[in-house]
C-alpha cells in the first residue's frame, strides 16, 4: 500500500501553521503523530492535496504545571509523554494509566493527545478521563485562541467544533479539590484494543461523603458523554456499594450505545453498569491511581 | 513534492531526497535498500515493521519519511557490530525463538527498547513490550525466553 501524492509543509511556529491552513482551506489536513492519519489516507478513507505537519512546534510536546491554571499538557504529546510525565504520575496517575494501556508500545510512541481528541472516535481512551477531570482546550486560529471545556467539543463520531484552520494546541487540568479520578476500559485483547466500553470518573469526598462526583463514559454513545443521572445519585450521599450501584444503573440507562462487531447494546449496556461501579469505587478509595483495566477471557467475547 | 532530508541510519550520517508521500518503512527498503525491515500488515497492527527512531520503538509504516528528519534510526542491521551478533540476536537464535522469521526484526528491536530501559524486565514487562509485534508462528514463549536470557547477558 502506497500512500496518495500529496504535498508537505511543516511549518515553524503557530501563525504559520494557521495562515497556511488557512490559504490551503479543505485541501489541507493536519499531521500530529500520524498514527490514525497514515491508515486513513492509505486506505482512501481521507485525502487531501497537503499536509501541514506541527512537529517543529515543539513548545507544543511539553507537559507543564502552572500554579495558577493547573497541569498543561501541550497537544503533541504522545501517549508515552504522558505515561512518563512526572507531573501527570504525582497529580493524575490516572491519566497516565490511560494512556498506558492504550494501542502498543510503538504506537503509543508516535500517537498523540492533540490526535486522540482532534480524531473524536468515540472509543478514545483519553477523553474520558480529561473530561472527568474537568479539562479544558485551547483552540488557535488566525483570528487568536480560545478555550473550551473538552466536554463540549465534541458533536458526532470524527465531528468537532474544530474549526478547519484551527489547531489544538494545549489541554488543561485545572487546579481542583478532586480526591480521586479513574479510567477503567474493557477491551478485547490487553493490546492494540479499541475500548468496547470506558468508564472514566472523578471524585471529591470528604470522609465517607462524596461532595461532587462526575462521571465520562466513552464507545456508548456519538461523543463521549457524562453520566450527569449517576452523578445526581451520587453527590452528598455517603459512599456504600449500594450506592455505586444505584450511579451504575443510572449510567447503564443514560447511555446510548450501538451493537457492532465487539459488543451489543444490551452487552455494553450491563458492562457500564458494572464498570461504573468499579472506577468509582477505585476513585472513592485509590485516590488519582487505581485500576484500570479489564480484558475479555476467551470465553466470555 | 520531494524534499532533501537528512538523518542518521544506523550511526551513519544519509542525505537522501524523498517524495513527501513516502512512509520511512518504504524509504528505509527502497531507498536505503536495508530490507531486514519487513512490511507487514503496513497499518501499525502488526509490528514487523519496528525500527528504533531515537531510540524508541516506532511503526515505521505509520511515519513518514520526512518526519524522521535530524533524527535517528536503528534498523534491524544495525545491531550486529564487527561480525558479531548483538547479544539479543545470538539468544534469539540459541533459544529457538526465530521459525519463519518474519517477525524477527521487529522483534528483535523491540526486546532492545525494553532492555535498554530495564535490563532485567519481568516476563510480564517483556509480554507488554512485544504487545505490539505479532508472531504468526506464535512461537511467543521462545521469544519472551530469549529476551530474559539475553537481559541476563547483556547485564552481566
Amino acid at each position: 500500500m502506497y500512500l496518495p501524492d500529496f504535498d508537505y509543509y511543516a511549518p515553524q511556529n503557530l501563525e504559520e501553521a494557521c495562515s497556511l491552513l488557512t490559504h490551503l482551506g479543505s485541501k489541507a489536513k493536519v499531521l500530529s503523530g500520524g498514527t490514525d492519519l497514515m491508515v486513513k489516507m492509505k486506505h482512501g478513507v481521507i485525502s487531501c492535496e497537503v499536509l501541514v505537519s506541527l512537529k517543529e512546534l515543539n513548545e507544543l510536546k511539553e507537559i507543564n504545571y502552572h500554579q495558577g491554571k493547573g497541569v498543561v499538557v501541550g497537544a503533541r504529546a504522545t501517549h508515552n509523554d504522558l505515561v512518563n510525565s512526572i507531573i501527570l504520575n504525582e497529580k493524575y496517575l490516572s491519566i497516565s494509566e490511560a494512556a498506558h494501556h492504550m494501542a502498543s508500545n510503538q504506537i503509543r510512541n508516535i500517537g498523540t493527545v492533540g490526535g486522540n481528541i482532534v480524531n473524536a472516535v468515540p472509543s478514545a481512551d483519553l477523553p474520558p478521563i480529561l473530561i472527568a477531570l474537568g479539562a479544558t482546550l485551547t483552540l488557535v486560529g488566525p483570528e487568536g485562541e480560545r478555550t473550551i471545556p473538552l466536554e463540549e467539543f465534541f458533536t458526532g463520531p470524527g465531528r468537532s467544533v474544530l474549526a478547519q484552520n484551527e489547531i489544538v494546541t494545549f489541554i488543561t487540568i485545572p487546579n481542583q479539590p478532586t480526591t480521586g479520578s479513574n479510567y477503567i476500559k474493557f477491551g478485547l485483547r490487553r493490546s492494540g484494543a479499541l475500548a468496547v466500553i470506558g468508564v472514566a470518573s472523578a471524585v471529591t469526598m470528604e470522609g465517607n461523603i462524596i461532595k461532587d462526583a462526575r462521571i465520562a463514559l466513552g464507545a456508548v454513545a456519538p461523543v463521549p458523554m457524562r453520566a450527569k443521572e449517576a452523578e445526581a445519585i451520587l453527590i452528598g450521599k455517603e459512599y456504600t456499594d449500594d450506592l455505586l450501584e444505584q450511579a451504575g444503573v443510572a449510567a447503564s440507562k443514560e447511555c446510548s450505545p450501538i451493537s457492532d462487531i465487539r459488543g451489543s447494546v444490551e452487552y455494553r449496556r450491563d458492562m457500564v453498569r458494572v464498570f461504573t461501579k468499579r472506577s468509582l469505587k477505585a476513585a472513592i478509595t485509590k485516590g488519582h491511581s487505581g485500576e484500570h483495566l479489564e480484558t475479555a477471557h476467551s470465553n466470555n467475547i | 513534492m520531494n524534499k532533501d532530508i537528512s538523518l542518521v541510519v544506523n550511526g551513519e550520517a544519509r542525505y537522501i531526497n524523498v517524495p513527501a508521500d513516502k512512509t520511512l518503512l518504504d524509504m528505509i527498503r527502497e531507498d536505503l535498500n536495508l530490507k531486514g525491515t519487513k512490511k507487514g500488515c503496513d497499518a501499525g497492527d502488526c509490528g514487523a515493521c519496528t525500527v528504533l527512531l531515537d531510540a524508541e520503538p516506532v511503526n515505521s509504516c505509520l511515519v513518514l519519511a520526512v518526519e524522521a528528519a535530524n533524527k535517528e534510526v536503528t534498523t534491524i542491521e544495525g545491531l550486529a557490530k564487527g561480525g558479531e551478533l548483538h547479544p539479543i540476536q545470538a539468544a534469539f537464535i540459541k533459544h529457538g525463538a526465530v521459525q519463519c522469521g518474519f517477525c524477527t526484526p521487529g522483534m528483535v528491536l523491540a526486546a532492545k527498547a525494553i532492555l535498554d530501559k530495564n535490563p532485567n524486565p519481568s516476563v510480564e514487562e517483556i509480554k507488554e513490550g512485544i504487545a505490539g509485534n505479532f508472531c504468526r508462528c506464535t512461537g511467543y514463549k521462545k521469544i519472551v525466553d530469549a529476551v530474559l536470557a539475553s537481559g541476563r547477558n547483556i547485564q552481566g
